[in-house]
Parts: C-alpha cells; sequence; structure tokens
C-alpha cells in the first residue's frame, strides 16, 4: 500500500487534566477524502490542529509522506504541505481574490508578472471547476465563493493535504453540493483530504473512509461503503443519541404579542437591511427563522429586542406602537434577548457571572447597595432551571469558554421568565447535550405561555421546534413554511433563490 | 489680473502642495500597513530644522534636505518601537512624537533664528496664464514628487511588498498565516514614512521659507494626515489632494498681497476650512476604504 501523505501514531494531548485526544492512528492517503466525524467536543478539531501544527502532542508521532516530523507551528505544518481551511477563512477582505491568493505562494516573485500570475491562478481555478471572479474584493464575494477562494489559495500555496473544518456550517444546503464537487475534483487530482463534520450524511456522501470520534478517542474507522447511518450513530453517540426530553406538545397559540408591519432598517456598515418585513407572532408560538450566515437574522433580533430602530413601518408589542422602545424598554416589557455573539453584546467580559447576572436589573437594588445574595441565589436557580452545568458565579466572563458565556446568557435571559424571547444561533457552541437542554427550555418557555423567535443555522433544529418558520433572504422573507410542510429541500431553495423549483433542477 | 492671479495661485500651490504631498505619501504607507501617526507635524518639524542646521552650517542645501531625510527617520524609531513592538496605542504615541517633535525643533533649530538658510537650487517655471511673474520654482524635491507618488503607488500594488503590507493593515492574522513579516513589514513602512516626513519638513525650510521659525510647518503635517483619508489611501489621489489643499494655502498667500479685503486671521483658516468641510464626505465610503486594522495594537501570536 501507498505511504500516506500524513499519518498520526498514538496521539495523546491533554489541556489540564482533560484528556482531549487519544488517537492510535489516523491517516490520509493521495485522492482520498477521509471524514472525521464526531458530536461537538469529541476532539476532532483538537485532532485536526495537532495535524496542522497549532498544538503540539503530549506524545505519538506525526508522519509526512512517511518522515517523522515534529510541526512548532503551522507555518512548519504548511511547509511540509499541510493546509487548513478554517470555518473563519483567513482572507483579507478588502484585498481581490488574485491578491488573497498571491498572498499565499510561496513562490510570488518579489515583482509579480500580473499578467503570468493571473494566467496561473485562472488555469488552477479552472482545473478544480472553481469560477471567481479574480478582481473582485473578496468581501464583495459570498460565502460559499469564499470558501472556494480558500481552497484554491491552498492549492496554489502547494498543500497536498487540506483539513476542512466543519466546512458546510457557513453554507445553504444547495451550496453543499457545489462544495462536495470541488472536494471531488480535488481528490480526484490526488490531493487528501480531511472533511471534519458532524452530519452523517455529508460523511457518507462525500467520504472514501470515515473516522468517527468520541471524547477524545477514535471509536471506529471505516470504509464509507461499508458504513450504514445506524452503525455510525451507534458508535458516535455510545448506542443513545441525545433525545429531547419532552416530546413536542401541542402548544396552545395564544393572542397575537408583537407584529411588524412591513418594516425597514438601513443597514449600515457590514449589515443587511431589513426590506419590508411583516411577521406575527403570537403568545405560545416559536416562530423559526432560515437563511444563510448574513440575511438579516442578526438585524431581524436587533429590531426586535430594540437594539435597532425601523427605518420605515412599525413595530407594533402587544398591541401598542414600540417602533421606538429602546432596547431596555423592550427589556422591561419582558423581552430576552441571546444575540448572534453574547461575548461582546449580552455581557461585560471583565465583570463576574453574577455581576453580569444583575446587570440591568434593578430588583436587586436595596437601598443604596446592592442584594447581592438575591443575585447568586437567583443565577443559581436560572441555571438549574435551564439544566445546564453552572460555571463559578465569581469567574469573569471572559475567561469562560464559548459555550459556557451562551450558557450564562441563556440562563440569565430565560431566568426572567420572558414574555417573547429572541434567540440568535441559541446552540451555537454547545455539546450536543447541552444544545438539547437549551431547546428543552426554550420549548418550556413557549408552552408557558412566552413567544420565541428562534434563528438557527440548523434547519433540523428549526424543524423540530418551530411551529412556523420563514426564511430570510437579502433581508426579505422569501418563505414562510408551517409545521408539517418542512423539508430540507424547501425551505434550503427559499434560503438561495425564489423560485424553488430551479434552485432544485 | 483675475488670470494673473489664478496663475500665481497656481505656481505658489505646487510650493505648498509639495511638503503636504511628501508627508501624505509617507502616512498612506504608514497607514495601509494599520499604523496612523499623529505625529507627522512634529516630525516635519524635526526634519526642518535638522535641514536648516545642516545646510546653515555647510552651507549646502542638498546635505541640509539629506539631514531632513535622516532625522525624520530617527525621529520617528520611538515611536515605531512602541507602536510596533509594544502594541502601544497608536493615538497617545502619535501624540507625543508631536510634542517631542515640537520641542527638540525648537532646540535644534533655536541656534539658527535668523541664520541665512541657502535654499535649494530651482529653475523657475512661467506658467503660460496671464502676465507678470507667476511662475513655477521647480526645485530638486519639486521634481521629485511625481515620480515619487509613482514610485509609491507601484510598491503598495505592483510588488511583493505591498501586497504584503496591505495585508497587513487589513488583517494582520491571515497576513500572518500566509507567513508575512508583520514587524519587519511596519518598521519598514514607518522609517520610509519618517523619511518621507522629514523630506516635507526639509521642503518646508529650504524650498519655501528658506529660514528657520518655531512651528514654521503651521500644521501641515495634520492637513497631510486629513489628505490621507481624503484620497482613500491612494498614492494618485494623494497628488490631487496635495494640490487641492495646496492650493487653499496659496489662494490665502496671494488674495492678501492682492490686496482683498479680507480679516488675515480669516483667511489662515482656509486650509483647515477645508479639511473640515471635505472630511464629512470621506465619511461612510472612507471607512470603507480605510485599511480594516488602521489603529489597533496587533496581539496576536506571531
Amino acid at each position: 500500500m501507498a505511504v500516506p501523505l500524513i499519518e498520526a501514531r498514538n496521539i495523546l494531548k491533554r489541556f489540564g487534566d482533560l484528556v482531549a485526544n487519544e488517537v492510535e492512528s489516523f491517516d490520509v492517503r493521495t485522492g482520498e477524502v477521509h471524514a472525521l466525524l464526531g458530536e461537538n467536543g469529541a476532539g476532532k478539531t483538537t485532532l485536526s490542529k495537532i495535524l496542522y501544527g497549532f498544538y503540539r502532542p503530549d506524545a505519538g508521532e506525526i508522519r509526512v509522506a512517511g518522515t517523522n516530523v515534529s510541526f512548532a507551528s503551522p507555518a512548519d505544518a504548511r511547509a511540509a504541505g499541510i493546509g487548513m481551511v478554517f470555518q473563519e477563512f483567513s482572507l483579507v477582505p478588502a484585498l481581490s481574490v488574485l491578491d488573497n491568493v498571491a498572498l499565499f505562494m510561496p513562490d510570488l516573485p518579489r515583482v509579480p508578472d500580473r499578467r503570468a500570475l493571473r494566467v496561473r491562478i485562472a488555469t488552477a481555478a479552472k482545473a478544480l471547476g472553481l469560477e471567481l471572479p479574480l478582481d473582485a474584493p473578496v468581501a464583495a464575494l459570498p460565502v460559499a465563493a469564499q470558501q472556494k477562494v480558500e481552497i484554491l489559495k491552498q492549492v496554489l500555496a502547494g498543500m497536498r493535504v487540506i483539513l476542512l473544518d466543519e466546512p458546510t456550517k457557513v453554507l445553504a444546503p444547495q451550496e453543499c453540493s457545489g462544495l462536495f464537487a470541488t472536494v471531488a475534483s480535488l481528490r480526484a487530482a490526488g490531493y487528501g483530504i480531511v472533511l471534519i463534520t458532524h452530519k452523517l450524511h455529508e460523511a457518507l456522501a462525500a467520504a472514501d473512509r470515515i473516522s468517527v470520534m468520541r471524547k477524545g478517542r477514535m471509536t471506529a474507522t471505516l470504509a464509507a461503503r461499508a458504513a450504514t447511518r445506524e452503525a455510525l450513530l451507534a458508535v458516535m453517540f455510545e448506542g443513545s443519541p441525545p433525545q429531547s426530553a419532552a416530546a413536542p406538545a401541542a402548544q396552545a397559540i395564544g393572542a397575537p404579542l408583537l407584529q411588524l408591519d412591513r418594516v425597514s432598517t438601513s443597514g449600515g456598515a457590514h449589515a443587511t437591511p431589513l426590506q419590508g418585513i411583516d411577521l406575527g407572532l403570537r403568545e405560545g408560538e416559536i416562530l423559526g427563522v432560515a437563511g444563510i450566515a448574513g440575511s438579516g437574522q442578526r438585524e431581524l433580533g436587533a429590531l426586535v429586542a430594540g437594539h435597532e430602530r425601523p427605518r420605515r413601518g412599525r413595530k407594533l408589542f402587544r398591541g401598542g406602537d414600540a417602533s421606538r422602545w429602546t432596547a431596555g424598554r423592550m427589556r422591561r416589557a419582558g423581552v430576552g434577548f441571546v444575540p448572534e455573539n453574547p461575548l461582546e453584546a449580552a455581557c461585560v467580559g471583565e465583570l463576574s457571572v453574577a455581576e453580569n447576572f444583575a446587570l440591568g436589573e434593578r430588583r436587586y437594588a436595596s437601598g443604596l447597595g446592592f442584594n447581592w445574595t438575591r443575585v447568586h441565589d437567583d443565577a443559581e436557580a436560572a441555571f438549574a432551571r435551564l439544566g445546564v452545568a453552572r460555571p463559578s458565579l465569581n469567574a469573569p466572563v471572559r475567561t469562560l469558554s464559548g459555550g459556557n458565556v451562551q450558557r450564562v446568557v441563556m440562563a440569565r435571559e430565560l431566568g426572567r421568565a420572558p414574555r417573547l424571547v429572541v434567540a440568535i444561533y441559541p446552540t451555537r457552541g454547545l455539546d450536543a447535550r447541552s444544545a438539547q437542554a437549551v431547546r428543552d427550555a426554550l420549548r418550556a418557555r413557549a408552552s408557558e405561555g412566552a413567544a420565541v423567535l428562534l434563528m438557527s443555522e440548523e434547519l433540523e433544529e428549526l424543524f423540530e421546534l418551530a411551529d412556523r418558520v420563514v426564511v430570510l433572504r437579502s433581508g426579505m422573507l422569501a418563505g414562510e413554511f408551517s409545521r408539517g410542510s418542512y423539508s430540507i429541500e424547501a425551505v434550503g431553495a427559499a434560503m438561495v433563490q425564489s423560485d424553488a423549483r430551479t434552485a432544485l433542477a | 489680473m483675475t488670470w494673473t492671479l489664478v496663475a500665481a495661485t497656481l505656481a505658489a500651490s505646487v510650493a505648498a502642495g509639495t511638503s503636504l504631498l511628501y508627508a501624505a505619501l509617507g502616512e498612506t504607507l504608514g497607514e495601509r500597513a494599520g499604523i496612523i501617526n499623529l505625529g507627522v507635524e512634529g516630525v516635519m518639524l524635526v526634519g526642518a530644522a535638522c535641514a536648516c542646521a545642516v545646510a546653515s552650517s555647510t552651507g549646502s542645501p542638498y546635505l541640509g534636505m539629506l539631514a531632513g531625510a535622516v532625522a525624520g527617520v530617527v525621529a520617528s524609531a520611538p515611536f515605531a518601537y512602541a507602536v510596533v513592538d509594544r502594541a502601544a496605542n497608536q493615538l497617545a504615541s502619535g501624540l507625543s512624537l508631536l510634542f517631542l517633535g515640537f520641542g527638540a525643533s525648537a532646540l535644534i533649530g533655536n541656534p539658527f533664528v535668523g541664520a541665512l538658510i541657502p535654499p535649494l537650487p530651482s529653475v523657475s517655471l512661467r506658467m503660460p496664464l496671464g502676465e507678470g511673474a507667476a511662475a513655477v520654482r521647480v526645485d530638486f524635491l519639486v521634481a521629485a514628487a511625481l515620480p515619487l507618488a509613482g514610485l509609491v503607488a507601484w510598491l503598495l500594488m505592483g510588488t511583493r511588498w505591498g501586497l504584503r503590507l496591505r495585508a497587513v493593515g487589513e488583517n494582520p492574522v491571515a497576513a500572518f498565516a500566509a507567513g508575512c513579516n508583520r514587524r519587519r513589514l511596519q518598521y519598514e513602512a514607518l522609517a520610509i514614512a519618517g523619511m518621507l516626513s522629514g523630506l516635507a519638513g526639509a521642503h518646508v525650510a529650504l524650498g519655501v521659507a528658506y529660514t528657520w521659525a518655531e512651528f514654521m510647518t503651521g500644521g501641515r503635517g495634520f492637513i497631510a494626515i486629513a489628505l490621507v483619508m481624503f484620497a482613500r489611501w491612494n498614492a494618485w489621489w494623494a497628488v490631487a489632494g496635495a494640490l487641492l489643499f495646496g492650493a487653499a494655502e496659496a489662494a490665502q498667500l496671494q488674495l492678501q498681497a492682492g490686496g482683498v479685503d479680507v480679516s488675515p486671521f480669516l483667511m489662515n483658516m482656509a486650509p483647515y476650512l477645508l479639511t473640515l468641510a471635505l472630511l464629512p464626505f470621506t465619511g461612510k465610503a472612507g471607512r470603507l476604504a480605510a485599511p480594516a486594522a488602521l489603529g489597533r495594537p496587533y496581539r496576536g501570536v506571531e
């Protein structure tokens, strides 16, 4: 058998007491797509970052084309032909596609011949079936095209192994087929691809071999042809995939709570203006919002929570005009808000968990002082209700992991027993069990009569929770689906194109 | 009469615009690398003082010019160390540099107050407009200004160095991933910027005033910073901007010389009024064109 392009043996990596990785063997061969499958926190990213030189393993060896290597940094890995495409692209948005690719070329001359450079890059792009406007600034491209720029960059930088970290996370379902076509051409051209994913169907569809990780260990490596969904699920979840604690109860949908009347916003730099949004939300209802990243989800959430005001149209809350209400007034009126980036937009990082809990609440004031005992009690109760592990209440929020910050904000916002919950990507960065706890808590809130406006990147999550799903595209409503008419194809088509049939063709 | 005035104004705007252009081109390079230097005025003053000192002592205006360039690099060095290596706040460091420059230039220039400074040799090109004596004085620095703008534009857009410099100013994390040496690129950009600011000061002394006076650059360093934004960090637009701002300054002198009855204090405000009038219109588009990492100390891995 041919020597693998890269091979890891007996890798051990600890973070403090936590064993993040204990992997006997993992390798990628020429012209192979090797899927690294596992739920969040299973150790996939740690292993790939070890291969990419980002972490140094505490024990074990890595071989590139049969030779032992020791990477001190990603630069060493890249010099050995190991490239990685992260979820956050390392592109320079203001520079053109051409400049971005050229920047990473190791053999770029001091004074590049622009024409020769263009020919070389265009040829490589064409060979992989990538159509890209070479002179457009990367910022002007849709995310799917930016991802193609990342991949093209890796190829021209001379990488032989390309690690793709959850590459479909930023894409609409329709765009995924484009990505997998690119992956197939890379494979045909002899590259070794590591596809890091927690989605079974992607691994089954795109990979030659599938390695499943759980709790830092490699639990199985099998040929994709021989693998089945059930077999993979069993090794991923120790036999039992996380189940919802409560079966979806038939919720009593009550009186109208929030009404958006042809609302438009003005957007601004890096924002997608909302255009003519007509939307109603009733008590006890969970309304799901789907859309590819940057379609106006953040802006819609900000508008409803009062962080943004309508430029045109009206926002009614409980029958009254709330268009000009500040975020504070919306909050006092019973709106809980979990923004997309809780650390920046919902917490003060330098303050402790307890202080962040008390922030913006008037009920803890006692005379000129502050009733910290009550804050601590409330915080503990909120975490207990949410059913997730509680970080130390005295720790500054900035020192917490992303998942813990998410838990803090979620617990705080739900702990106020809000009438309306606006949650943008509330399960992002959470492990499967915490994510399920958050979903259950949202559903419980709705069954108690609150309305929930839920933005999610996972259509499955929306389908599981929402009574209704609307689709945002470029700041406009591009479709509405009621429970029973959900399908990945139909909603996905609305996410990218107005005409569902042409999208699916 | 009117044409004569226009011709005289144009001629004078070249002289006034040259120092603006040198400083603006330097600042463009620095800002493209992600560093805003509010101390340009201070560096210009040090350049002017050193140019006066050396030109007056040696009798050679060219040696004075060289001294201005070297002094600009030396004066910028502490600022560069603070912001590039120590991730210091760029605004505070720039203002410190400004006041350091005020003090240092006064100290260096003091013995030469009232001294005769040999001007840079020049040829006079008559303006093909109106009558009378309107002529552009073309000295070495004026003649080199346009080629310099071309050189800066080419460095930024046509070379690997420029590509890497722009990447550092836009997204230092990606630039690091691409193997760029941020420290070195920023030091290089700031060294060139210091040299050009020093030359800008030297031109004020040796090409316009022919004498040393405290604060003789009169805020040109600040106009240059505004000019960089106005020109959207583009070297060729900086040429146009320098002529425009130069004209504002020249018009003021010409109108006063022409006996127009406007308060000289009001006229002195002209270039700054123009700056303030134009800046709001660089607003949104200007922010989008600005290097994304401008003014942000880099605290990532290296």
